[in-house]
């Protein structure tokens, strides 16, 4: 074993000290100290699954677009229309640069305040933060009644996701969040303070995500374990966050996305709309469109117990046709599954093999998500 | 037989070494380890009849996260590998130094001077934290 790195000069959430004192196991990401675990990954995978789990998600980056113009600004950054984003609406969507290289994978939402205040909110990745807010700077000239605002140190976020999250926090907010629907977002308060509720999340559950201000950000978060506690809600770290999502095959920066990846090959077209509209990067999307992606993510089912990770080249005979983007265990499956660039002539393949340091073990191409809630 | 981890020799790369008279050494690797990587998921272990030097890379174990490399904390000639042992990780858990034994190495019977003590182990691991 190869000693854990040290850690040094690294930011921390408001839920720091609550993470420590429950025996969170600390590493660096993205900047942050962040739990990857409180007890077993495993576990806490499991309580996502079956009840729910909370996932102190702080590090992401939040962006508020306030002033007239604030729609026609982001749909110009964004492979998704964003004018006619209805308030409550939340969207996915990519940032692109002009060769249609991805630069982040966001969620816009529409929310409207009890002033009835209206503006954007862009939830980024933490590791991109510092990078989203050089890019869109210079954009902001063009959109002079715009103001950016970034958020994120003066809020929190928790994500509560599982079958359970709905019903069991519901009670805790003054509106009824079950009316919300899926990718739906509003702004409601909880304990008479106020709190961004919106209904997605990052693990193939139904959930939600809470915005809350730093300060309030330990209540709440014990408000919602109190709550959840004869349900058997469980506090979940990076490393089961990322179990939960590999299983529901989204996307995570720098792996299946980044800027020498197109959301095309990445499987997300649905976030691209490309017909009638202008962005950043449109050309270069529609021809990749017109002559398809060379390459396309696929799932698959890794043969044995040892799961194939990030980089193994994937084969077909002795022909290297892709690279794993993500791996590991299933712990919903109970076998090890991996995600997979793969050249477009190859990309229908049932049978390939993977080549883990050294050693080949056989995969099969499986449809993508590998794990869907009922 | 039950082994006394408080007995055992320990390298920094979290090996456990139980050298016997004929010089023969079980290696395994320690609950601070096994509790550290969390959640294992696969071993993959080396040939009866492997040479190992010291500090050499002899196989490697998987958790859910992550890949760590094991260690040889000992030189010599691997003379037996606990083949049973990828197929019951969780075990591991409960049993590192019994049932969780990896390898057997016929050593030349002295204890590499890089080896710690267990107090001095159990001080390495606290300051690991």
């Amino acid at each position: 074993m190869n000693a854990p790195d040290t850690t040094s000069e690294l930011l921390k959430t408001p839920l720091d000290q609550w993470h420590r004192d429950q025996g969170g196991v600390m590493v660096p990401f993205a900047g942050y100290e962040m739990p990857v675990r409180y007890d077993s990954i495993v576990a806490e995978h499991t309580a996502c699954r079956t009840s729910a789990a909370l996932f102190d998600v702080s590090h992401m980056g939040r962006l508020r677009f306030d002033g007239d113009g604030s729609e026609e600004l982001l749909d110009h950054l964004l492979t998704r229309r964003v004018r006619d984003l209805a308030i409550g609406g939340v969207r996915y969507a990519t940032m692109c640069n002009a060769e249609g290289g991805v630069l982040d994978d966001v969620l816009v939402s529409h929310l409207e305040t009890p002033s009835s205040r209206r503006y954007h909110l862009l939830v980024v990745n933490a590791s991109n933060r510092q990078k989203i807010l050089r890019w869109i700077e210079p954009h902001l000239a063009d959109f002079p009644t715009v103001t950016m605002t970034d958020r994120t140190d003066l809020t929190a976020m928790i994500a509560v996701q599982g079958p359970m999250a709905i019903e069991i926090i519901g009670r805790l907010f003054k509106t009824d969040i079950s009316r919300l629907g899926y990718y739906q977002a509003t702004i409601t308060e909880q304990f008479s303070k106020p709190v961004i509720v919106s209904r997605t999340g990052y693990t193939g559950e139904d959930g939600v995500e809470l915005i809350v201000r730093a300060e309030e950000a330990k209540r709440v978060w014990e408000n919602v374990m109190l709550c959840g506690r004869d349900a058997g809600f469980a506090a979940a770290g990076l490393g089961a966050r990322d179990t939960l999502r590999m299983e529901a095959a989204m996307p995570l920066y720098g792996h299946e996305i980044n800027e020498s990846i197109n959301p095309l090959e990445a499987g997300l077209g649905f976030a691209c709309n490309l017909k009638d509209r202008s962005f950043i990067g449109d050309e270069s999307l529609r021809a990749i469109k017109d002559s398809g992606p060379t390459r396309r993510r696929v799932g698959l089912l890794v043969e044995g117990k040892r799961p194939a990770r990030e980089g193994c080249p994937v084969l077909v005979g002795d022909q290297i046709v892709g690279e794993i983007t993500s791996g590991g265990p299933s712990p919903t499956l109970g076998v090890p599954i991996a995600m997979a660039l793969i050249q477009r002539e190859h990309d229908a393949v049932e049978n390939f093999e993977i080549d883990i340091r050294g050693k080949r073990v056989a995969a099969k191409q499986t449809s993508l998500p590998f794990y869907k809630r009922k | 037989m039950s082994r006394d981890p408080a007995a055992l020799h320990y390298a920094d790369t979290h090996e456990w070494v139980d050298l016997d008279s004929d010089g023969i050494a079980t290696v395994g690797i320690s609950s601070f380890a096994i509790e550290q990587l969390n959640d294992l998921v696969y071993m993959d272990l080396p040939e009866v009849g492997t040479i190992l030097e010291l500090g050499q890379e002899f196989g490697e174990v998987e958790s859910v996260k992550a890949v760590s490399p094991l260690y040889s904390p000992v030189a010599g000639e691997i003379i037996e590998v606990h083949s049973e042992l990828p197929d019951q990780l969780e075990k591991l858990n409960d049993d590192p130094y019994d049932f969780g034994w990896i390898l057997k190495v016929k050593t030349s019977g002295e204890a590499p001077s890089q080896l710690m003590d267990h107090p001095t182990y159990q001080k390495q691991c606290a300051e690991a934290g």
